[in-house]
């Protein structure tokens, strides 16, 4: 994808700051595997297990679909106990991508169209909803986007968070994938980026995928 | 009555995915909206839903749900009085 739009050199790097995937029934923080369970159980087990192991308190997660609760446990993860205080809420931006969208929930809610249409899984097909349960969750208020893409494309996403950052008001953003397919194949890899110094410049080759 | 409240618990534990609650954790008399359980409007389109699906009993009036769907004992009460 190429951007045609004239834009401003980036003039100042950008950092990453926190890195959490989780994929195959295993948290990785920093590439480390810090928490796991076995790998035959279903997504739904993986993500209650996770949001006990860290002792997360949030009534709404239950009633998240899939791709929600997925992205709000690697966003729990990637800002625990980060300090944002001085950081304004429009400050902080949420760029984010996947292949499936909201298949997986579509899915689930056509079925229930044979009988009566459920609205509790109705408000989960569209899937920049995750981006919203994570801005309530963290009082983000800044740049949001979710796109949907073939595959992960790297270069695109390093070029247009260096952009937001450089453009507009932005001091932290939340990045990276946020796959679950019809399958319940899941990954979520996400990167907190922001201008302080670290020791890893954000930049395409760091977005391994 | 006292089987359809605890009836309605489970059933309402299981369509608003409340799985962090146990039955005997839900008070009848309770608000389910506000303060109480904490429901919000997309659960209330669900009960609805529950209504509809479990007892045959459709909401003619969705005004009247503030009341109806008060809490777990004055759902009952309307279920029992408008069962087919």
């Amino acid at each position: 994808m190429q951007l045609f739009y004239l834009k401003k050199q980036i003039t100042m790097a950008n950092y990453i700051q926190r890195h959490i995937r989780l994929e195959n029934n295993s948290v990785f923080a920093e590439g480390k595997e810090i928490f796991s369970i076995d790998k035959d159980e279903e997504f739904k087990v993986f993500a209650k297990s996770v949001y006990k192991n860290y002792e997360i308190k949030y009534g709404k997660f239950y009633k998240m679909d899939a791709l929600s609760k997925l992205g709000f446990l690697a966003s729990e993860l990637l800002l625990k106990d980060f300090n944002k205080d001085d950081i304004l809420p429009e400050q902080i931006a949420i760029i984010c991508a996947n292949t499936s969208a909201s298949l997986h929930t579509d899915v689930k809610y056509q079925n229930t169209l044979k009988e009566i249409p459920s609205p509790a899984l109705f408000v989960y097909t569209l899937p920049n909803i995750v981006l919203g349960e994570i801005s309530i969750r963290n009082m983000i208020r800044g740049e949001s986007l979710f796109l949907v893409q073939d595959k992960f494309d790297a270069d695109f996403m390093a070029e247009y968070v260096d952009d937001i950052f450089e453009n507009t008001n932005t001091e932290l953003c939340i990045t990276g994938w946020l796959e679950i397919s019809a399958n319940e194949e899941y990954k979520a890899n996400l990167f907190l980026v922001s201008k302080q110094e670290s020791n890893t410049k954000f930049k395409a080759t760091e977005l391994k995928n | 009555m006292d089987e359809l409240i605890e009836k309605l618990k489970v059933q309402l534990i299981a369509q608003l995915s409340l799985e962090d609650i146990e039955p005997d954790e839900i008070d009848s008399e309770e608000a389910l909206f506000g303060d109480g359980l904490g429901l919000d409007s997309i659960d209330a389109l669900e009960i609805i839903v529950l209504l509809e699906k479990e007892y045959g009993i459709k909401l003619d009036n969705p005004k009247d749900g503030q009341d109806i769907m008060h809490s777990v004992k004055s759902l009952a009460e309307f279920i029992t009085a408008n069962q087919k």
